[in-house]
C-alpha cells in the first residue's frame, strides 16, 4: 500500500518544519512505527515515525530543506508497487553523507540545487527582504517568469506589516560600515526558538491588552506538605513547588472556566480541558511544554510528568505530544531569587501566572508579627477575555488552595 | 537662448577657441574652401586665414600623424577625419602614439589634440561608411572620447576637448548636424567625463549617447503615455565614463536599458551593464537589457538599414520585456 509521509503538525502554531536528517535511505525497508527522519520545528527537534510498512521508495524533501506542514516528504510503498504520480514528484535527492542544516535565513536556497530550486527574486527584492526580514518563500513573484520583484516585497510589507513572517537575519559576516556615532557592535542571527519567541511575544503584547494582579501567598503549609510527601515518594515522583502551583492552578481553573479561555475572532473560546504549560528556560530561549488535563491528574503524576518534560526540554528531545495546545501557563522564576515579576501572556491563552521566590518574611497574623514563607504571584490577563475582579477572585482561590494545601491532594 | 543647429554649434566652438588661443589649428580633407564634408568648418578660413586652417591629402595616416606631431610640438590641433571609418587608417597614430606619448616619456610632453569625426549610419552610405566604432577607441586608456547628442553639448564638449591637454576624439553623428537646439552663447563648457540626465523618470533608466539619446527620449515620451516614466541618462563622454550619474539613476529606478547604435557585442552597453551590476547589484529589480545595432555589416537598402539601427519602438519593446508581469 502506498503511504505518503507528510510534514507533521507538532503544535497549533507550527506552520513548517525542516528535515534535519533522514534515518533511512531510499530503498530501505521500513516498519510501521520506525523512526525514519528527524525534523526541526520552531521549537524542537522531533522524530518522524513511519505510519506504514514497506520500502522507503522516495525521499521528496531532502535534508536541510524546510517545507510547510502537510507537504509530502517521503513515500513508503511496496518494493515494486506502482506509485501513481511518482514521476511528477520532486526529482530524486542524491544522498551523499550528512548535510549541514542551513540557517533559516537561507530560504529558498536548497542544499541541493535540483531538489530546491533557487527562488527567483531580483537583487533589490532580496535586499529589501533581507533588511525587512521578509521570507521570500511566502511571496509570489509577479515579474517575468514569476520572479519576485521589488513591488512584490513592498506590497507584502504595506499589506500586512505585522504579520509578515520574519526569518532569522544572516549573522553579519563583517561589522557593517560604521556610521558616524554608531556604537561598535556585532549582529547575531536568531535561532528558531528566538524567532518564535520574538514573533509570538510581540504579537501578544500588541494584540492582547494585558492587566496585572498580584497576590501574596503564604507557603508555610505547602512547603510542609511537600516535605512530608517527598519523604515518602521515590526520586522520580518527588514534588516541586512548581508542581504544586500547577495543581493549584488546575483546581482554580476548574472553578473559573473564563480564565481557561482564549479570545478568538470576536468570541471567547472556553476550553474544556485544562492543559498547563510550564515555561522552561533553555540556553537557546524559552519553551513551554504542556501537561495536559492537569485537573484530572494527581499531584504525584503531575510531578512525574513535569520532571520528564523539563528533562526532555533541556536535552532538546521534546516530543510532539509535549506541545499539546496549552490553555494556561505558569512561569516560575523563584529559583532565581526574584521577588515578583510580570509575564507576557502566551497566546492565544487568556492568562499567565508569574511566580516569584518563596522567601521568609515578617507578616502580621492575628495582630502579631510573625515570620512566614511567602511567595508573590502575578496574574497577567487578557482584558478582552476577563476583568480585574475575576482575576482577583481567581487569585484568592488559588491562594487558598496553596495555603490549605490538603486541597491539592484531596 | 539662440536655437542653432548641431553643425553651427560645432562651428561656433571652433571659432571661439581659435579666437581664444592662437595655438588652435584646424586641418583635414576639404575643410578650407569646402568647409568639410559636413560643413562644420565653413567660413573659418575667412576669419583666421590659411595658416590656421589647412587641407590635407586624402591620407588619414598623415592626418593622425600630423596631429600628434603638431600637438607634441606645442600646437593644439583640431583635425577632422571625414568619418570614423577612416579613423582605422589613423589608428596607429591615435592608439600607439597619441594615447601613449605622455605615459611613455615620463610626462615630458602632452598630446593636446582633438580629432573630430562622424560616426553612425542611417544615410544609406553602406557597410564601410556607416559604422559606430566608438567602443574601439573608448577601449584605449590614454584617449578621451566624447559623443555629443545635442547642439549645446556639441559646443560645450568640443570647447572642453580643445582645452584639454589629452588627446580627445569627438565623435559626431551624421544625422544630428541639422538638429536644432538651444545653445548658450559665449564661453559655454561641458565638462569631459560628465553624463547628464536628459529626462527624469522613476521607473526605468535609459543609458544612451550620441543620436541614441534622442531615440531614448522619444521612447520615454511614448512610454510616458502608458504611465511608465523613463529616466534618460546621456553619457556624453564614453571615456572617462561617468558611472556615478548612471548608478544614481539606477539606484532610483532599479532597472536599466542601454541604448547604442553600435554592435552589441563588447560594446558600450556591455561595459555600462557590467559596471551597474558590479556597483549597484543590490539595487537591480530586473536584468539589464541592451538595445544595440544588429550585428551585420550595415546594409545599403534603406529598409534593411532602418531595421539594423535601433529606434524608439525597439527601446519600448525592451522595456515591455522588463516590465512584463506574471499573473498570479
Amino acid at each position: 500500500m502506498v503511504s505518503e509521509v507528510v510534514m507533521p503538525k507538532m503544535g497549533y502554531d507550527m506552520t513548517e518544519g525542516t528535515i534535519v536528517r533522514w534515518h533511512k535511505q531510499e530503498g530501505d525497508e521500513v516498519k510501521h512505527g520506525e523512526v525514519i527522519a528527524e525534523i526541526e520545528t520552531t521549537k524542537v527537534t522531533v522524530e518522524v515515525e513511519a505510519y506504514g510498512s514497506g520500502v522507503l521508495r522516495k525521499i521528496v524533501v531532502p535534508e536541510g530543506q524546510t517545507v510547510p506542514v502537510g507537504e509530502v516528504i517521503a513515500i513508503i510503498a511496496g518494493r515494486d508497487e506502482a506509485i501513481p504520480g511518482m514521476e511528477e514528484k520532486a526529482p530524486l535527492a542524491v544522498k551523499e553523507g550528512p548535510k549541514p542544516v542551513p540557517r533559516p535565513a537561507e530560504v529558498g536556497v536548497g542544499v541541493k540545487g535540483e531538489a530546491a530550486p533557487r527562488i527567483a527574486a531580483s537583487p533589490v527584492a532580496r535586499q529589501i527582504a533581507r533588511e525587512q526580514g521578509v521570507d521570500l518563500k511566502l511571496i509570489r513573484g509577479t515579474g517575468p517568469g514569476g520572479r519576485i520583484i521589488k513591488e512584490d516585497v513592498e506590497a507584502l510589507l504595506t499589506k500586512r506589516p505585522a504579520e509578515v513572517p520574519r526569518p532569522a537575519p544572516v549573522p553579519a559576516v563583517a561589522a557593517p560600515a560604521a556610521a558616524p556615532h554608531e556604537i561598535p557592535h556585532e549582529e547575531r542571527g536568531l535561532s528558531r526558538i528566538r524567532q518564535t519567541i520574538a514573533r509570538r511575544m510581540a504579537e501578544s503584547k500588541r494584540v492582547a491588552p494585558h492587566f496585572f494582579v498580584t497576590s501574596d501567598v503564604g507557603m508555610t503549609e505547602a512547603l510542609r506538605l511537600r516535605q512530608s510527601m517527598n519523604a515518602l515518594l521515590e526520586e522520580r515522583a518527588k514534588i516541586s513547588v512548581t508542581d504544586m502551583l500547577v495543581k493549584a492552578a488546575a483546581k482554580t481553573l476548574l472553578e473559573f472556566p473564563e480564565v481557561n479561555a482564549s479570545f478568538a475572532e470576536g468570541k471567547i473560546r472556553v476550553y474544556h480541558r485544562i492543559n498547563i504549560g510550564i515555561a522552561v528556560a533553555l540556553d537557546e530561549g524559552l519553551v513551554t511544554p504542556v501537561i495536559s488535563d492537569c485537573d484530572k491528574k494527581p499531584l504525584s503524576q503531575i510531578a512525574q510528568e513535569a520532571k520528564e518534560l523539563v528533562q526532555r526540554a533541556r536535552t532538546g528531545r521534546l516530543r510532539p505530544e509535549d506541545f499539546t495546545p496549552g490553555t494556561f501557563t505558569i512561569s516560575n522564576l523563584g529559583m532565581f531569587d526574584v521577588e515578583e515579576f510580570v509575564a507576557i501572556i502566551n497566546p492565544p491563552e487568556a492568562a499567565i501566572l508569574a511566580v516569584g521566590s518563596v522567601t521568609v518574611r515578617p507578616v502580621v497574623v492575628d495582630g502579631e508579627v510573625k515570620v512566614a514563607d511567602r511567595m508573590k504571584v502575578t496574574l497577567s490577563a487578557d482584558h478582552r477575555v476577563l476583568d480585574g475582579a475575576v482575576a482577583a477572585r481567581f487569585l484568592q482561590r488559588f491562594k487558598l488552595f496553596l495555603e490549605q494545601p490538603l486541597h491539592l491532594v484531596s | 537662448m539662440p536655437m542653432i543647429t548641431y553643425r553651427e554649434a560645432l562651428n561656433q566652438a571652433l571659432r571661439e577657441e581659435m579666437a581664444r588661443d592662437e595655438r588652435v589649428v584646424v586641418f583635414g580633407e576639404d575643410v578650407v574652401a569646402y568647409g568639410g564634408a559636413y560643413g562644420v568648418t565653413s567660413g573659418l578660413v575667412q576669419d583666421f586665414g590659411d595658416k590656421r586652417i589647412m587641407d590635407t591629402p586624402i591620407a588619414e595616416g598623415v592626418i593622425g600623424g600630423a596631429a600628434v606631431g603638431a600637438a607634441m610640438g606645442g600646437l593644439r590641433p583640431v583635425a577632422e577625419l571625414m568619418t570614423i571609418n577612416f579613423a582605422l587608417l589613423a589608428s596607429d597614430a591615435l592608439i600607439n602614439h597619441a594615447a601613449k606619448v605622455h605615459h611613455m616619456f615620463g610626462g615630458q610632453m602632452s598630446v593636446p589634440l582633438v580629432i573630430r569625426m562622424v560616426g553612425g549610419g542611417g544615410a544609406q552610405l553602406a557597410s564601410t561608411h556607416s559604422q559606430s566604432l566608438e567602443a574601439m577607441f573608448a577601449h584605449v586608456p590614454g584617449l578621451k572620447v566624447v559623443t555629443p547628442a545635442t547642439p549645446a553639448d556639441a559646443k560645450g564638449l568640443l570647447k572642453s576637448a580643445i582645452r584639454d591637454d589629452n588627446p580627445v576624439l569627438c565623435i559626431e553623428h551624421a544625422l544630428l548636424y541639422r538638429v536644432r537646439g538651444e545653445v548658450p552663447e559665449g564661453d559655454f563648457l561641458v565638462p569631459l567625463g560628465k553624463a547628464e540626465v536628459k529626462r527624469e523618470g522613476k521607473d526605468i533608466t535609459f543609458v544612451a549617447y550620441s543620436r541614441m539619446t534622442l531615440v531614448a527620449l522619444e521612447a520615454a515620451d511614448r512610454l510616458s503615455q502608458e504611465g511608465i516614466e523613463a529616466e534618460v541618462v546621456d553619457l556624453r563622454s564614453l571615456r572617462p565614463l561617468d558611472m556615478e550619474t548612471v548608478l544614481a539613476s539606477v539606484r532610483k529606478t532599479n532597472r536599466a536599458v542601454t541604448v547604442e547604435e553600435a554592435w552589441r557585442t563588447y560594446g558600450i552597453g556591455a561595459e555600462v551593464a557590467s559596471r551597474i551590476q558590479e556597483e549597484a547589484f543590490d539595487y537591480l529589480d530586473a536584468p539589464i537589457q541592451r538595445v544595440a545595432g544588429v550585428e551585420v555589416p550595415m546594409p545599403y537598402a534603406k529598409n534593411l538599414e532602418q531595421a539594423a539601427i535601433p529606434d524608439a519602438r525597439r527601446v519600448v519593446e525592451a522595456v515591455k520585456k522588463l516590465l512584463v508581469r506574471t499573473n498570479v
